[in-house]
């Protein structure tokens, strides 16, 4: 199936490459009368004697004579001239080369403004603002005009409020310490901070201190944002970690969990997930063109679950199954696996083992100012969402379920009433194992891939496991949510490692005062 | 001719175990399994003595030196590179003739990356293999593990990684950079013109000694260089911690205004998720570069480079360095790995702990030429400014302090894991193990003094 989409994917490109081919020749056909039309608009364009003069001004060994002549390049100069200006500054000297750099950065920013590509567009818009050269203030404000995408609209908005900032003009700087204000820009504020401190002086004249006051206002609208956008953020990072925790928990919930079976390897099962999603990879890479690489995520989805499956159910068959209801001898010999597992990945994967985001999922959306949410950490949300309603249904509306819980509640009567319990184990043992493939192909977005990747995790996945409830899958969710979300309350304050380390003990503590976790099992069933 | 002798040896070897295995009486005797392993050790026992004898036929004994890197566990992936890389550099002087004529045998030995096996490995080498020279260790647990044992039966280590510094030890060389060869200088590049001019820092690092004691360097150099203590941050995650959101979220708003770099001393795998964050976030290499001290062309050749492109490392030497010995020494290396079946073969790439420890096998081969002998207190006397033809340029062994004058280097992350150097120090920077900014009263001197000394 994938094959057929990316061969579709790739006539489209085609079709496009096509359609992009033929825009090139009308414009071509067009070029003449457009050239005309320039020239008569707000760029038009100098003489070129004056730009030539200019040009080999650039080179005196008179400061005065430089300056002027590169204030000359910058108003009237466009990006034709950074080819030129790349010739001369390869002849130069060290000096003549620091002066001209700064010039040919204004130039190739001002040629981006109008690039295809929204981050390359912003990306310059930012640079000219922090280069502060106020002849900027008149191109932003033209590609602003022009511009589609609302967030490169706002940072060319907030890059020319800063250079006009600087502006001599008391009034000018109120009005852009206003617009930084009401733009909520946490670039304005070391700025915004010095107009401040500059109206607070001893001699500091009327002007200055009405503009004083101006930014102090715009500083207290900054900070009051801040705050809003620190807390959504915050509450974002909570949440996003709770799904990583619940994702890589699930797994373990339904083998530690239902089961009672201690698998110290299921981290590496973890891993084995996240090579699988490797392996699939290079498969891609080797085998299909690069306009379908990014399809490699979705195809490694399976094959990391029915992988991590396979060696889940091939360990309970050859391990697990022999030790059922001795809990320390489980403990050890997984262990033994998992140390066996993890230098099997060192010796034949070796370290050069990177995935590669698929384009999608890279980089983030801006959803608020100053608050962006990454891709990779949205997805990751929904497939743990995505998890739990699988399993739920799995467990409480299939037929499989049903005979999980029946064996888990009372192994003898299921069996008495012709359920095959070992199969029963075995199904469920790798449902769980594969659980963990997949929470190993997702965790390939956040981190990297290596040996130790379970061993990373499995800590966090026992704790999650343990404090929601053993053999309760909401006990689950509720503890990812919460260990998650405190730990992301926790860790602007405290730092990463006193965040852990306080969390440990919150969880030791509770567990003191709940030994049976969050929701513990009631009734007969108890074991 | 000389030059053949060690592959002579192998042969013999093949031969041997064919011999053994043909043994009637055996066969009968033993079962399938027990017979091929003694056919094994048998081999292994005849190539020994046939190698030996080789070398006792030519009229010298092999000089023995020792090699301890970890070659399983956590520090696997850095560590067995600096093996290969001390291996070819045997092989490379064993086909010139040796030592003085006398071959050089390796004994390997695997530490496991567990710092109480490397003292244990470091007493069998020293007491019952009686190494002439040992090469070994990366991270700064394990150098401070085996010292003891170095100093008690005055042995002699050959330490190819930078490192924290404050350290002075008889027994070892340090052909590493101190922190004057790196973080200084790095920061140095940042504050300067043509690095940015940058104002505002923020240290990030992994919770161990390395981070810290580098970051205690660096914050009394800035606040030294008048940077207002709010323009300073310094912060630590552990070990091989993922979660860098709010990391970044902090980050973001330090970078704030311009003007701010990140300086990171973070380790091992936290690096992808930090990189990856810092990316995701919307934080780009023009707000606020990273300046890390731990990513060399070997970590990033495992890496997804896109999202460190245009960060920035400090080093002593890069595979992108031009000298026609580099060239060389890239490609022997790349040869060698594919030769030896190694993993990866000649996709493999050079660094600068790899080169370190490659021209520290060299400075001890001159040393021991120039004493005329392995006794480590002679050769400890002619390391004393020796000079050696590194492939990243000549370097030079400190007249006194056991460390290793070299070259300073910044460098930009490109897409393919390789670096662009952006900035190179005048000539060599002599090596202080002592930092001027947090020990300034403090020396290292074995030759006027005893070690460590007061000023």
């Amino acid at each position: 199936m994938c094959l057929v989409e990316g061969q579709l994917t790739s006539m489209r490109i085609s079709l496009g490459r096509t359609a992009a081919a033929l825009g090139v020749v009308g414009l071509f056909l067009f070029s003449g009368p457009s050239l005309t039309i320039a020239a008569d608009g707000p760029v038009a364009a100098p003489p070129t004697s004056s730009i030539e003069q200019a040009l080999t001004k650039v080179t005196s060994e008179d400061e005065s004579v430089r300056e002027a002549a590169i204030r000359l390049l910058i108003e009237q100069g466009d990006a034709s001239l950074v080819l030129r200006l790349e010739e001369i500054r390869a002849k130069a000297d060290r000096s003549i080369r620091q002066a001209i750099k700064p010039l040919m950065d204004l130039l190739k920013n001002r040629a981006k403004l109008t690039s295809p590509h929204t981050d390359v567009r912003r990306s310059a818009a930012a640079d000219l603002g922090s280069a502060g050269n106020p002849s900027a203030i008149s191109w932003l404000d033209a590609a602003r005009a022009n511009e589609p995408n609302k967030w490169v609209r706002y940072t060319m908005e907030e890059s020319a409020a800063l250079l006009k900032l600087a502006s001599d003009d008391p009034s000018i700087t109120a009005a852009a310490a206003d617009k930084l204000g009401e733009l909520g820009s946490q670039n304005g504020v070391p700025a915004l901070k010095q107009l401040v401190a500059a109206g607070d002086g001893a001699e500091a004249t009327e002007s200055q201190k009405t503009v004083a006051k101006a930014a102090g206002a715009a500083i207290d609208r900054i900070e009051t944002w801040g705050v809003w956008s620190d807390a959504i953020e915050t509450f974002f990072r909570g949440i996003s970690l709770s799904s990583i925790l619940l994702i890589m928990s699930l797994g373990l919930a339904i083998v530690f969990g239902l089961m009672g079976v201690i698998n110290m390897a299921h981290g590496e099962l973890m891993m084995i997930g996240a090579y699988a999603t490797f392996v699939t990879q290079q498969c891609f890479t080797a085998w299909f063109s690069s306009d379908v690489f990014d399809w490699y995520f979705p195809a490694a989805l399976p094959v990391s679950f029915f992988v991590a499956a396979v060696f889940g159910w091939v360990l309970e068959a050859t391990v697990i199954r022999f030790l059922y209801g001795r809990p320390l001898e489980t403990m050890l010999a997984t262990w033994g696996v998992s140390l066996i597992l993890m230098q099997a990945a060192r010796v034949y994967f070796g370290d050069l083992t990177a995935v590669i985001a698929p384009g999608p999922l890279r980089g983030g959306a801006q959803v608020m100012v100053g608050v962006y949410l990454p891709y990779n950490r949205m997805f990751i949300i929904a497939l743990s969402i995505i998890c739990v309603l699988g399993i739920y249904y799995t467990l409480f509306r299939s037929n499989l379920g049903l005979r999980v819980r029946a064996v888990t509640q009372n192994r003898n009567m299921s069996a008495c009433l012709g359920i095959p319990t070992r199969k029963v184990d075995s199904y469920t043992f790798a449902f769980g194992s594969g659980l963990a493939g997949i929470a190993g192909w997702a965790l390939t977005m956040v981190g990297n891939v290596d040996p130790g990747l379970g061993q990373n995790y499995i800590v966090d996945a026992f704790m999650v496991v343990v404090t929601g409830g053993v053999g309760k899958l909401a006990g689950t969710i509720v503890a990812s949510l919460g260990i998650g979300g405190l730990n992301k309350l926790i860790e602007p304050s405290f730092g990463a490692v006193y965040g852990k380390v306080f969390i440990l003990v919150m969880v030791i503590l509770f567990l003191q005062w709940r030994p049976s976790g969050l929701f513990a099992m009631k009734g007969r069933d108890v074991d | 001719m000389e030059t053949n002798k060690p592959k002579e040896a192998r042969p013999v070897e093949a031969d041997s175990a064919s011999a053994s295995e043909a043994g009637p009486s055996r066969r009968e005797l033993l079962v399938q399994g027990s017979k091929v392993a003694a056919g094994i050790g048998v081999a292994a026992l005849l190539g020994n003595l046939g190698n030996w004898a080789l070398s006792y036929a030519a009229g010298k004994e092999p000089i023995k030196i020792g090699v301890l890197h970890s070659l399983s566990g956590t520090m696997a992936i850095s560590e067995v590179s600096l093996r290969d890389t001390v291996l070819m550099a045997v092989e490379e002087i064993n086909a010139k003739g040796g030592v003085m004529g006398r071959m050089i045998e390796t004994v390997v030995v695997d530490p496991a990356s567990n710092w109480d096996l490397f003292a244990e490995k470091a007493k069998q080498l020293l007491l019952q293999d009686k190494v002439a020279v040992v090469f070994g260790c990366w991270t700064s647990v394990s150098r401070k593990s085996v010292l003891p044992v170095f100093e008690k039966n005055n042995g002699l280590l050959f330490y190819p990684v930078q490192y924290e510094g404050e350290e002075c030890s008889r027994n070892v060389f340090y052909t590493g950079a101190a922190p004057n060869q790196q973080a200084v200088p790095a920061v140095d590049y940042l504050m300067s013109k043509e690095g940015g001019g940058f104002k505002k820092f923020y240290l990030l690092g992994t919770d161990y000694v390395y981070p810290r004691t580098t970051n205690k360097i660096l914050r009394a150099m800035l606040l030294a260089k008048k940077v207002p203590l709010a323009n300073i941050e310094e912060e630590y995650t552990p070990f091989h911690h993922q979660d860098y959101q709010t990391i970044c979220g902090k980050l973001k708003k330090f970078a704030a205004g311009g003007g701010a770099a990140v300086i990171s001393t973070i380790n091992g795998d936290s690096n992808v998720p930090f990189y990856k964050e810092f990316a995701n976030q919307g934080l780009r290499a023009e707000d606020a570069p990273i300046m890390a001290f731990s990513v060399a062309e070997d970590e990033l050749r495992g890496m997804d480079t896109s999202a460190l492109v245009g960060h920035l490392a400090a080093w002593n030497y890069y595979q992108s360095v031009d000298t026609p010995q580099n060239k060389k020494f890239v490609a022997d290396f790349k040869a060698y790995c594919k030769k030896n079946n190694l993993p990866d073969g000649d996709k493999r790439v050079t660094d600068d702990p790899i080169e370190a420890a490659y021209f520290g096998v060299y400075i001890w081969k001159q040393a021991v030429e120039k004493a005329g002998g392995i006794e480590v207190d002679k050769v400890r006397k002619a390391v004393y400014g020796s000079k050696f033809l590194a492939p990243g340029g000549e370097i030079m062994m400190d007249a006194a302090n056991h460390h290793t004058y070299r070259p300073v280097l910044i460098g930009e992350i490109l897409k393919d894991g390789q670096f662009k150097v952006v900035s190179r120090s005048k000539g060599l920077v002599k090596p202080e193990p002592w930092s001027e900014y947090t020990n300034p009263e403090k020396g290292c001197d074995w030759v006027g003094h005893q070690g460590t000394y007061q000023k």
